[in-house]
């Protein structure tokens, strides 16, 4: 017999639980769902808008009545739970309901905290928790005029907004100098209440409550200091409780909520918490990133896999309010320890600052800007060396670079036609309307729904602020630990050091250790995990062609319509009659239709047969030309230009020095594609400083670039340092791949493997420290033995040439 | 499960080869009047057969990556369900299915209806 699992509080984190537990064990339970309020599973966040007529209740919905009885969920809503029976297991409502479990699940969320001052319990004085109150507020909005908000916070905020839009004259009363004191510092919060004034909301700074007046329903507040305000409705926003009664009674160990451990149990085993309710290493909640967080948690020990842990999460707060630009992270603050960037322009209204420790982001407050929210606050999560973005740091993401990519990156203001994915063709326009109709909440729902950032990725910071921008702080962006994919809960890093601590030799044993949640991986993981195994294993491990990507199999890149080109190593661009000779022999003779010069200085094949593919090998073979790896994650091209051979301007022999290079590194499978190019001036022919690799010659020696990148999102290089002889450049760039090759994160080109551990980094391991590189340039060298053969050359001859035939045919 | 697109109901076998020579998690192509047919083999030693044309943009589906017993298509990686031929959630699209089936180590097609 299945398992039986309640939930109580069918709220946004209970709710969320459930549907990260069926996403991974669809059929572990029978489960039962107690609600106090009368409603399916709404979002809470977006009473704000309701509330200021922004949203309607059926924009709100999350989970219909078909989503729970499709997935044989019993609801009872409008029934609140009265009591636990532990000893029994059993819960009973409010109207006798009961139910049994072998699992049981609390998240009751919180209650708004009411100040305890004479009149707190006359008509008309109401917090704002659910749609009740709303629908309270609304009615009250129709026939009163004065509103009171107590507390100028976060909710008290987005409720006088809402009031004030559906016609009420707002006052906002605040204990403290500045609203939000909890998100922001004096210089935004004063810019906040400006631009609210602005709007027709009043504030009352430094007030402190004494009393509500009136003989049944409120009709005014008076202040300690003897003043008075009228008052037809008081919204009381000065904090939520947790609701832990319930718990408490049944014997669970409460402190402020209910004390639950990293794997979201409570001190009986069989009951788990989630949510507001909770108190996790003596931190309470009230956003809903760290709960959706605590849900995945929670679902996989529900699942029985028991590997997640709950630790703590980085949130960021937007105030939803339309037409006000502000965001907050972290340790907002500063202080003693803490440097501050300040970006101040009081005629636009815009305050930027960020919080720095050690070249790391510890914090941040934007108001009237902030697009780059989403940017830093990854900068923030990952840790993120920032010295080399500092000079721009302030001026975001968009003026990072020199070059390609200008302002256009500013994703409020972009109009809903403007296409936002251009590899998939997907507009603005389409990605909200998927996030309103589809219900979606992150990343990877908006990449499954629309495709866009599916591809090349370039758009992701794009997509990830028109998300943010659509949901506000709802964004789960929050997930510190992102999963290698869709198959396991583990990060990129955390695969690659059990392969290498465990010592685990093929993919198979990858899978079977780490829990994996699908018999054989997926299209996403299973190449990584060849990679991972390649490099960490050279000469041993058996590379496994059904793990890669089919132009890694075939050796040559696919085209649209199912042909593939073919494109030979022509080392350094350096070609020979011969050479060109029979390249045009087999051009003719298999009929190519389209010969092309590419960018990386070579010849390009295209639109050859799969079956013609080995004999057209054949043929290069004959005339010594082999594999260009021109389709693969590994070196592809070495450019150069004619250099001190030749040209009048040159300093050093830069194509001999380009072969010489590409002689070395040519074979070697990396994270991402390798490129790399060697000029013999710095007039910089060859355009060695978009490449991963880039040497440019000068008269004293060589001059070494890394980490730049063409393609959609230009980067220029970063100089790692100059070297005086052919030697050195050799040993530099082999040690660099090398680390590139150990530490980058599958499909991560260099570019972004530099912006994410810093060029000091790099620096260190492959300028600084003399061993080491010399060691991980033996390293390259001893993984290049069993690299360097000619795929072509094996896979041109039987039985390897079999499988590039038919299996057989029919009539 | 989602259904198959076209189910054969007149039943006509022909044999177009060995298991073996089709790779675990790959597939082999066969030639036919309608076009090339992908014969897939999954890790567990299934046999699926679609034909090689992608719901999507005509990718050659027999070049994907082959996992649990779907296939992620070369050109712009949709996901397609090799029993059914359907395309998986949220792409939508179905490549045409042939029943197809193991007798002593050799595969069978059966192409008509
Ligand atoms: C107006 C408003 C705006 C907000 N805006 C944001 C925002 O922009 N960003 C953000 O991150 N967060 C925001 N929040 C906070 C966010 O909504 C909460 O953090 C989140 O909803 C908490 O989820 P939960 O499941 O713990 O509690 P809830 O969503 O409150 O769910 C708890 C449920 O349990 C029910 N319940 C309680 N006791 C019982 C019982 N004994 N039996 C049965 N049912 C019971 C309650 O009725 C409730 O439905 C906002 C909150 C409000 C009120
Ligand atoms: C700053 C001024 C520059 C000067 C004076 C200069 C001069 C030269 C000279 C003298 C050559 C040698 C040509 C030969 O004899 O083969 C050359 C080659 C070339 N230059 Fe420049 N160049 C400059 C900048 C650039 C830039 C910025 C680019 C491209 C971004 C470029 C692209 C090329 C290319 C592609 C070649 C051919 C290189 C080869 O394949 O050998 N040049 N240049
Ligand atoms: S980079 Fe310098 S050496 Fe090379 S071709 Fe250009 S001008 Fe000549
Ligand atoms: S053709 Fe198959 S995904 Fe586009």
């Amino acid at each position: 017999m299945k398992q039986k699992l309640v939930l109580i509080g069918n709220g946004m984190a209970g709710v969320r639980t459930l549907e990260e537990l069926l996403k991974i064990a669809p059929d572990a339970y029978d489960v039962t769902v107690f609600g106090a309020e009368p409603y399916v599973n709404y979002n809470r966040i977006l009473l704000s808008p309701m509330l200021a007529g922004e949203k309607t209740l059926d924009d709100i919905v999350l989970n219909g009545p078909d989503w729970y009885a499709g997935h044989g969920i019993t609801l009872h809503k409008g029934k609140k739970v009265v009591k636990i029976d532990r000893r029994q297991r059993l819960v009973v409502a409010e109207d006798g309901t009961q139910a049994g479990y072998d699992r049981l699940l609390l998240a009751t969320g919180s209650t708004p905290a009411l100040l305890s001052v004479p009149g707190k319990e006359l008509d008309g004085v109401i917090g704002f928790r659910d749609i009740h109150d709303v629908e309270r507020m609304l009615s009250c909005a129709r026939q009163h005029r004065h509103a009171v908000v107590i507390g100028g916070g976060l909710l008290g905020l987005e409720a006088a907004n809402g009031l004030r839009k559906q016609g009420m004259q707002v006052t906002v009363v605040h204990l403290v100098d500045n609203l939000m004191n909890r998100q922001l510092d004096a210089p935004a919060s004063q810019l906040l209440q400006r631009a609210l004034e602005d709007t027709g909301l009043d504030f009352l700074m430094q007030a402190q409550t004494e009393a509500l007046l009136g003989d049944t329903r409120v009709r005014a507040i008076r202040f300690k200091d003897g003043t008075e305000l009228p008052a037809d409705l008081v919204v009381m926003a000065v904090g939520i409780r947790p609701n832990v009664e319930l718990a408490r009674c049944a014997g669970l160990h409460c402190e402020k909520g209910i004390v639950v451990n990293d794997t979201l149990q409570t001190f009986d085993p069989r009951v788990y918490a989630v949510g507001e309710c909770v108190q996790h290493r003596g931190q309470l909640f009230g956003l809903v990133a760290p709960l959706f967080e605590q849900a995945k948690v929670c679902a996989n020990h529900l699942a029985g896999y028991g590997i997640a842990r709950y630790q703590s999460t980085v949130t960021a707060t937007k105030l939803k309010v339309t037409g006000i630009d502000l965001f907050s992270a972290g340790q907002f603050q500063g202080g003693e320890g803490y440097e501050n960037l300040l970006f101040q322009d009081p005629a636009r209204g815009i305050y930027k600052k960020l919080v720095i420790q050690d070249n790391r982001i510890k914090g941040a407050v934007l108001y009237g800007d902030t697009v780059d929210g989403a940017w830093y606050f990854q900068l923030m999560r990952d840790g993120t060396d920032i010295a080399a973005l500092r000079e721009n740091l302030l001026f975001g993401q968009a003026h990072l670079g020199d070059s390609g990519h200008g302002a256009e990156s500013k994703a409020v203001n972009l109009p809903d036609s403007a296409e936002v994915c251009g590899c998939n063709g997907v507009c603005k326009g389409d990605i909200l309307k998927a996030i309103t109709t589809h219900k979606l909440f992150t990343l990877d729902e908006v990449r499954s729904h629309t495709k866009a950032s599916a591809s090349c990725g370039s758009c992701t910071g794009l997509v990830e602020q028109i998300i943010s921008s659509a949901l506000g702080a709802d964004y789960s962006v929050s997930t510190d630990k992102k999963p290698l994919c869709k198959c396991t809960e583990h990060t990129h890093d955390e695969v690659r050091q059990a392969i290498r601590k465990e010592g685990l030799k093929t993919i198979p044993a990858v899978m079977a250790l780490l829990n994996w949640k699908t018999p054989d991986g997926c299209a996403g993981c299973r190449p990584a995990l060849n990679y991972y195994l390649l490099s960490q294993w050279p000469g041993e491990y058996q590379d496994d062609p059904q793990s890669r990507f089919i132009n890694e199999r075939v050796h040559a890149n696919i085209q649209k319509d199912g042909s593939y080109s073919v494109v030979p190593r022509i080392w350094g661009g350096l070609t020979t009659p011969a050479e060109l000779r029979a390249i045009a022999d087999v051009a003719e003779k298999y009929q190519v239709p389209t010969v092309k010069i590419t960018g990386g200085q070579r010849i390009d094949l295209l639109g050859i047969k799969k079956e013609t593919l080995p004999q057209v090998w054949h043929d290069l073979n004959q005339a010594g030309l082999m594999s260009g790896h021109a389709y693969g994650k590994s070196l592809r091209t070495v450019k150069t230009c004619v250099g001190k051979e030749w040209c009048r301007f040159g300093t050093q022999e830069s194509m001999a020095l380009g072969v010489g290079l590409e002689k070395m590194t040519w074979g070697s499978w990396t994270p991402h594609k390798f490129k790399m190019a060697v000029s013999g001036c710095p007039r910089n022919c060859a355009e060695a400083t978009i490449k991963d690799f880039g040497v440019v010659c000068v008269d004293s020696g060589y001059e070494l670039h890394v980490g730049g990148n063409g393609g959609v999102k230009v980067r220029a290089t970063d100089l790692l340092c100059k070297v005086d002889s052919e030697e050195e450049v050799h040993e530099y760039c082999g040690a660099f791949m090398q680390v590139y090759r150990e530490e980058a994160r599958y499909l991560e080109r260099t570019a972004h493997w530099i912006e994410r551990v810093g060029l000091a980094y790099v620096k260190q391991r492959v300028v600084e420290d003399e061993a080491g590189r010399q060691a991980l340039f033996q390293r390259f060298l001893a993984s290049q033995q069993s690299a360097q053969s000619d795929p072509w050359a094996a896979l041109a001859e039987e039985p390897a040439r079999e499988q590039f035939a038919h299996l057989g045919s029919v009539a | 499960m989602t259904k198959p697109c076209r189910v054969a109901d007149e039943q006509t076998w022909s044999d177009v080869g060995a298991l073996d020579a089709i790779p675990r998690q790959g597939s082999r192509t066969v030639a036919s009047a309608v076009g090339d047919i992908a014969v897939f083999r999954s890790v567990d030693d299934q046999v699926f057969a679609l034909l090689d044309r992608c719901p999507h943009k005509n990718g050659p589906l027999s070049q994907g990556i082959v996992h649990g017993s779907r296939v992620t298509c070369p050109l712009h990686s949709w996901v397609i369900e090799l029993q059914s031929g359907q395309a998986v959630a949220p792409d939508q699209g179905c490549a045409r299915q042939f029943p197809v089936k193991l007798e002593d180590g050799r595969v069978w097609l059966d192409m008509a209806g």
